[in-house]
């Protein structure tokens, strides 16, 4: 079958939904697929564009997964805008001229941002906000300015406020409308909205209609309002809403809205059978949404329409939840109360500065919109109502009251909902979808992101989800065993409170308090990790060396024919010449294979159980210490060589490298820690990549955390910005110790925390403001661990009945004859299988 | 290669003397030369038993057992290899993952203070109840 030639303009968030679901579907070979993509880069996060403001790059902020067009055979025309379309010839034709015929072709080319026609609008600093280009833009002019000024007071000029802010500009507002966030919110919330914001620094000034931009006297334009009164700016960033980009369509003919937009019908087709438009540059039956999740329904109504489904797009719920400045904002429905008959229930509270509303239907049975400000708790569970109709109790008001008396309130249990409900909005996906998924298999909120994409859009419905999964493993019976292991009916997290709370220093005291049997090669390590990041006991005592798992039995890393590595610790990276001497020496002497770690330490290999003691004893005499690399602890604190040396480092890397290394060396964690500290934001250290990275800033350090590289790589998250020294290592303390409290075993803290309801801001909210009430402990935990490390070869090698665990035979002093090595490339490895068939052994069990 | 343990064995020829019983460490285990086997020898004080299987680990084909977490698989006592963590029984030396494997086990007694090893797969008590 020949191929169909199937042409996309614009690569926008709604263009790359389309191409990523067509991939995705059983048609994609159908077709011959090509795009256009106007900006110099392909499709990014709009919806997160603040972000960029705090710290995230315009790679963070892609949504194309690196070679995902290359490896579906998508043709993407980077850079070049597609410039006409000859619908009798059906081609396209681009700006860099390249024409190619379409068998169909999708519109998905957005919408531009209005700018009022106001005189004095189009001068120098006069900017909008859409792309990463017009952020580069707002970023430069930044510089030279002190006062920046938002026309447009909804959603997107709120975004930009707080871009302006986090730029370090007097921030100011300037609404037409009598009230802020207008279309979603009603007066009081508004009024809510206004006070919190003011709160926070930001001039709101409504009811302004701007006349004139002109020269200011002290700032560089001054704007005039109607009223009279006047305002000076250094920049005035225009956020009053969008218009469609519907040119293409209009030169080419295709029927268009008198006010714009590309008229389609419910299976989003234009007045062109062969064209379609998606997304905010779609008029449907006459309205346009500026919202993504639309605009992903409708790119997904055009795929199974392709496919041959009886797919239609009816129109889109545009409740929203977001967060503004750090306020809670929802708006649900009909949040105005205009459909007839409608009744209304307020809840307001000055002082904590709460404004709640709910609208119900005049018989008083259906929730038709609502209005959070301050708190948007109730979100989910009142979204589900309005959406799914579902029969209110008869005190609706009890939705949106505080619960005084501990109980957990009316809250919509997840049984409750229909399979047809929908759960998250950015990616359609049902609770039947959901159930699907828990029965193929998914049984933690990993695996069901993974499978369905619920909750990896804006994240507004991981709380829902979350309760969705719990209850429908409960139903199963399934409920996920989360115990240890066998012998302890307890997750990794209840041992470590029982071991805290109950003083219990051994395994044996805790299998036999709280446990059954033996113990295993589960538990007894996951315990002796446990112990070891509380009481920090030297970990091959007789009691506890039994618990240790392969590598700190040793305290060394075993290798395929077992033998050890040996890694000493070279913190932050610095290391002497002497220091490298003693370990080449050692190297020599004992014939081990050299080799450098990605982590910027040295590894000897080959090295026998019997000759550790001996080897660490040189090294010890060296001044060198252990590198815990056998443990499941801190390994290293990667650095670059920062503004000792480097003509770009803003600060001293090693030193904090050195610092924080020796801070945290010997602690033992549910997995291994990495960390990294870089002195410019050129990121040498590769400090995004680590389970804590620091990157010096002007103004101090930026914390970033949960980051690692390995099978699933992840990029850090930015945690705090421009933090002292002291500040943070204060929050590195408690970040740590949080995640030793509460993660299960083998968890790195990247998944860790994707699994915290809440996740990023959830433990921000407990790290930096203390939520939960436990700083102090943990900072005291940390110092009590801090005051008590050893170097545990130093204690191996002093102590002769501990120097004797590690002989090979309890009853002769021969080596271990199955250990061979060969020569390769100057050093040793170990024997292949095949070559040991021609080496005699002589001892073999 | 030659027999080291020549000058140990005692009079009754099948049984090795290996160590002290306290030089056992608890819970925990060490290797031990019997003729040409390397032996793993387990001490568990729960039932203040001693366990003797080979310490070769047919998986990884290194001689590490000795060196593996002990323990229990819904009540049957194993050592978990150090090196791929497959599970060996103490009392049979069937492998649990792999029907197909098992390891050899050797008789094991306590004459006096001292711990004695009969030969490779002997007739006999695999472990010895103090």
């Amino acid at each position: 079958m020949t191929k169909q030639t199937l042409v996309v303009i614009g690569n926008g968030m709604v263009g790359h939904h389309f191409l990523e679901t067509l991939a995705g579907s059983d048609v994609r070979d159908r077709y011959e697929i090509v795009t256009f993509c106007e900006e110099p880069r392909l499709a990014y996060d709009r919806v997160h564009l603040s972000a960029y403001f705090s710290g995230k790059t315009a790679a963070d902020l892609s949504l194309v997964q690196s070679g995902f067009y290359e490896q579906h055979g998508i043709t993407v025309h980077v850079g070049d805008k597609a410039v006409a379309i000859d619908r009798d010839r059906r081609t396209v034709t681009s700006e860099k001229g390249i024409e190619i015929g379409y068998d169909r072709l999708v519109l998905a080319t957005g919408s531009y941002p209005f700018v009022p026609p106001i005189p004095g609008h189009e001068r120098k600093g006069c900017l909008v906000y859409r792309t990463i280009e017009d952020l580069e833009q707002i970023v430069a002019a930044a510089q030279t300015a002190t006062i920046g000024a938002v026309v447009g007071g909804g959603l997107l000029g709120l975004e930009a406020a707080k871009a302006l802010k986090d730029l370090g500009l007097d921030t100011h507002v300037v609404e037409f409308a009598p009230r802020l966030m207008a279309v979603q919110i009603d007066e009081g919330g508004g009024a809510m909205l206004r006070h919190k914001i003011e709160a926070l620094g930001v001039q709101v000034h409504t009811g302004k209609n701007t006349t004139n931009i002109g020269d200011g006297d002290e700032r560089r334009h001054k704007m005039q309002f109607a009223d009279g009164e006047e305002l000076e700016t250094d920049i005035i960033l225009f956020s009053a809403g969008i218009r469609p980009r519907d040119e293409l369509a209009r030169a080419a003919g295709l029927e268009t809205g008198p006010r714009g937009g590309i008229v389609i019908d419910n299976q989003c087709r234009t007045s062109d059978d062969a064209i379609h438009a998606i997304g905010e540059c779609a008029l449907w039956n006459e309205r346009i949404f500026g919202l993504v999740a639309p605009g992903y329904q409708m790119a997904r109504t055009v795929v199974e329409r392709l496919a041959g489904k009886e797919s239609q797009f009816t129109g889109a719920d545009m409740s929203t939840k977001l967060k503004l400045m750090g306020v809670d904002v929802a708006s649900i429905g009909d949040a105005h109360a205009r459909t007839p008959g409608a009744r209304c229930y307020t809840y307001q509270n000055e002082p904590r500065e709460l404004y709640k509303k709910m609208v119900v239907s005049a018989d008083g049975k259906q929730l038709l919109g609502a209005v959070l400000v301050g708190d948007a708790a109730e979100y989910d569970t009142l979204l589900q109502y309005c959406l799914n109709g579902i029969e209110l109790p008869i005190d609706p008001d009890s939705l949106i009251l505080p619960q005084r008396d501990g109980s957990a309130g009316f809250g919509l249990g997840p049984d409750a909902l229909p399979d047809s409900a929908q759960i998250c909005s950015c990616y359609s996906v049902s609770k039947g979808r959901i159930c699907e998924a828990i029965d193929a298999g998914c049984s933690d909120l990993f695996a069901l992101k993974a499978e369905t994409s619920a909750s990896t859009g804006c994240g507004g419905c991981a709380a829902l989800l979350k309760s969705v999964l719990d209850s429908e493993l409960a139903k199963r019976g399934l409920e996920v065993n989360t115990d240890i292991c066998e012998h302890f009916p307890y997750t990794r997290q209840d041992l470590y409170h029982l071991v805290r709370v109950n003083d219990i220093r051994s395994f044996d005291e805790l299998i036999e308090q709280h446990g059954r049997g033996l113990g295993c090669d589960i538990c007894k390590p996951a315990v002796a990790s446990i112990l070891a990041a509380c009481w920090n006991d030297y970990v091959l005592n007789d009691e506890h060396a039994g618990l240790q798992d392969t590598n700190d039995h040793a305290l060394a890393n075993m290798q395929k024919n077992g033998t050890y590595s040996i890694v000493p610790r070279v913190p932050g990276g610095e290391i002497t010449p002497d220091q490298m001497i003693a370990m080449a020496e050692v190297a020599k002497k004992y014939n081990l294979y050299t080799k450098i770690t990605g982590a910027q330490r040295i590894d000897l290999f080959g090295a026998r159980l019997e000759q550790l003691p001996d080897i660490w004893k040189e090294l010890i005499d060296a001044g060198l210490e252990s590198g815990h690399a056998y443990a499941k602890a801190l390994r290293t604190v990667k650095s670059c060589v920062g503004s000792t040396w480097c003509r770009y480092g803003v600060d001293d890397s090693v030193g904090l490298a050195i610092e924080l290394e020796n801070r945290y060396k010997g602690l033992r964690a549910p997995h291994k820690l990495k960390m990294a500290v870089s002195g410019c934001t050129r990121e040498c250290a590769e400090a995004q990549g680590k389970d804590v990275g620091v990157i010096a800033t002007e103004n101090g350090w930026n914390l970033y955390v949960c980051g690692n590289g390995g099978m699933k790589p992840r990029h850090a998250d930015l945690f705090a910005t421009d933090l002292d020294r002291e500040t943070l290592i204060r929050y590195i303390d408690r970040f740590f110790m949080f995640y030793i409290k509460t993660a299960d075993r083998l968890q790195r803290t990247s998944v860790w925390m994707e699994n915290l309801e809440g996740g990023l801001d959830y433990l921000k909210s407990v790290i930096i403001d203390d939520r939960l009430g436990i700083c102090a402990e943990l900072e005291q935990q940390m110092a009590a661990i801090i005051g008590t490390y050893q170097c545990e070869w130093k204690t191996t090698i002093s102590d002769e009945s501990k120097r004797k665990r590690f002989r090979h035979f309890i009853n002769s002093d021969l080596p271990d004859s199955n250990i061979v090595f060969v020569d390769e490339r100057g050093q040793i490895r170990p024997t292949r299988e095949e070559e040991r068939k021609h080496i005699r052994v002589a001892v073999v069990g | 290669m030659k027999n080291v343990n020549a000058a140990k064995q005692n009079r009754e020829g099948q049984w090795v003397d290996v160590c002290a019983v306290e030089e056992l460490p608890p819970n925990s285990g060490v290797c031990a030369l019997v003729a040409d086997s390397q032996v793993a020898v387990f001490y568990l004080t729960k039932d203040k038993t001693i366990y003797a299987v080979d310490n070769y680990d047919p998986f990884s084909k290194a001689n590490v057992l000795s060196r593996g977490i002990i323990g229990d698989v819904k009540g049957e006592v194993v050592v978990a290899s150090p090196i791929y963590k497959q599970h060996f029984s103490l009392k049979s030396g069937q492998c649990l993952e792999d029907a197909s494997v098992r390891i050899a086990t050797y008789p094991v007694r306590v004459v006096g203070d001292r711990v004695q090893l009969g030969h490779r797969e002997a007739v006999g008590q695999p472990f010895c109840r103090r």
